[in-house]
């Protein structure tokens, strides 16, 4: 039997709290749980520390002042290399940030989900990341060497365990069984399996029967296993893209961008677009923009 | 055919960083080092495997900047899957750089203290992983003094001094290949993987190089001149790969 665990954006944000680690799924500007991130932005959450391959996710959340600490691959718009918004924190040093090789954020990922501490790899050798965040070490292996010698160091990519995740699908059933059908998970998985709950938007949820009719049955890469509740949130990852139902809203993202020129310009935007009583609300006023 | 442009030269020199490659992934990023490497495969590596940009392996000679071009699938490589490429080591990476230094050391993390940046930049993105485990080739189409610099703020890329202070195991999959520039080919042909200028691009003179490079390049009696595009390359580069000249944008003629 498929236990029911929709719940609406609010009900997440009810069981967030102030100085958690939350991860965001997707990638850059695609397939954010944009709707999910909305709600953090109208609550009265703050202190968080972001776990995310960011795009605007982590900008609109520095901005807003909801951000400690940032761990991340990236922060990039895609089609506007750096996010503005998150620059800006950058360079006024008001958010801590663990700025990591795309892959040993992967990797750190993995080994929470898997429940060990850290995962060997090569990536950061030799490289200053190893300076700048002292707090990532080597680890030497105790099997002889490819050379017969001594154990290789490599580094030792310590687990990022998630207080919570936010992901994003397409197509879910009201269990959690989540379904992506656009060209990359991402992410995503290992996001909900290194979170001690997992909450997950989608464009739709359908009966468990029909989602073999939505894909193949390898679009089926999230279990709820890894799911604590359901949202159904329709153009959910807006402004971001969710491939095939929707692209991105390049006019709507640069006029985001823009806002990190001022702060006027910020608190315009803001009042506008996130100062709304709820999601629903917030499409209405982006439905009678376009 | 008109005479080959700057442009389409450094495209002929990006695709050369690939001669011998083999069955290996093709990973340029940015616009003329994408023409190069598609340029590569339809020339003298055609065994070479390239993305579409996203999460696929493209066979067809996919043009650039053209929204929409049909993609003929031949595997599907998402980015967790590209860790798994990128780690396993059949890939060969051309990265962009805001600063390097003689022996390769390249960063685009951020201008200034990595604490508190002057000018935040990509981050460390991949370039850590990426160096470390397999080929990798940069392409600078503004080659200056500010870039060429002493010292980098932060090493992003591991650079050969760096590899050599890591020891023989841990850097038996370090190897950078090439840099080219708007200007030249540079590469590390030296006995102590210092950075050498391996050919100047047609009209330009050693001494300009030498000129917009902030530290002391090596220049021996090996120096040549970066080939010309043959006619067959220039159409390909034309009408094929890059028909709306997306090249033009990023190295002035």
């Amino acid at each position: 039997m498929i236990p029911d665990k929709r719940m609406t954006e609010e009900d997440v944000v009810a069981e967030l709290r102030s100085g958690m680690t939350i991860g965001i799924g997707g990638w850059a500007s695609r397939r954010k749980p944009m709707s999910l991130v909305r709600a953090i932005l109208r609550s009265s959450l703050t202190d968080l520390t972001i776990v995310s391959y960011g795009g605007p996710d982590i900008g609109l959340l520095c901005a807003a002042g909801k951000v400690r600490k940032a761990i991340y691959g990236f922060v990039s718009l895609d089609t506007i290399a750096l996010e503005p918004h998150f620059r800006i924190a950058r360079q006024s040093g008001t958010v801590e940030a663990m700025e990591l090789d795309e892959g040993m954020m992967l990797l750190g990922l993995q080994a929470a989900a898997w429940r060990v501490p850290f995962l060997p790899t090569r990536a950061g050798l030799g490289s200053d990341l190893l300076r700048v965040m002292p707090e990532i070490v080597t680890v030497r292996s105790p099997y002889p060497g490819p050379d017969g010698g001594d154990g290789e160091d490599l580094v030792a990519m310590p687990a990022i365990p998630l207080d919570a995740a936010l992901i994003h699908m397409n197509r879910a059933d009201q269990g959690g069984n989540g379904q992506f059908l656009g060209p990359d998970l991402y992410m995503d998985d290992l996001m909900a399996m290194a979170a001690d709950k997992t909450y997950l938007s989608t464009e739709r949820i359908v009966a468990t029967d029909d989602l073999a009719a939505e894909g193949s049955f390898h679009t089926l890469r999230i279990s709820r296993l890894m799911v604590t509740g359901v949202v159904e949130a329709p153009h959910g990852a807006h402004f971001t893209e969710c491939m095939p139902d929707y692209g991105r809203d390049e006019a709507f993202q640069h006029e985001y961008a823009a806002t990190a020129t001022s702060p006027e310009l910020w608190e315009a935007f803001k009042q506008t677009y996130l100062d709304v009583a709820d999601e629903a609300e917030y499409q209405r006023v982006i439905g009678a923009r376009a | 055919m008109t005479e080959a442009t700057r442009d389409e030269v450094c495209v002929v020199a990006v695709a050369e960083c690939f001669r011998g490659d083999g069955e290996r992934l093709c990973n340029p990023i940015g616009t003329i080092p994408m023409i190069g490497g598609r340029l590569a495969r339809e020339t003298f590596e055609p065994y070479l495997v390239m993305t579409d940009g996203y999460a696929m392996f493209a066979a067809n000679a996919m043009p650039v900047g053209v929204p929409d071009a049909p993609v003929v699938v031949e595997a599907w490589n998402p980015y967790p899957q590209m860790f798994g490429v990128l780690w396993n080591g059949k890939r060969h990476v051309m990265m962009g750089a805001s600063q390097m230094d003689q022996f390769g050391n390249q960063n685009f993390a951020c201008i200034g203290d990595w604490n508190k940046p002057k000018a935040q930049l990509l981050g460390f993105r991949g370039a850590p992983g990426n160096t470390i485990n397999h080929t990798t080739s940069y392409f600078i189409p503004n080659h200056s003094a500010k870039l060429f610099v002493d010292h980098v703020d932060v090493v992003c890329g591991v650079g050969y001094d760096r590899a050599r202070e890591l020891g023989p195991v841990a850097s038996r999959f370090h190897e950078i290949r090439r840099v080219v520039t708007n200007l030249a080919t540079l590469d590390f042909a030296t006995p102590d993987n210092r950075m050498r200028l391996r050919s100047v691009h047609p009209g330009v003179s050693i001494d300009e190089v030498i000129a917009a490079t902030g530290f002391e390049l090596v220049v021996d009696d090996r120096v040549s001149e970066t080939r010309m595009p043959t006619d067959e390359e220039l159409r390909l580069i034309r009408d094929v790969i890059d028909p709306n000249a997306t090249r033009k944008a990023e190295v002035r003629a």
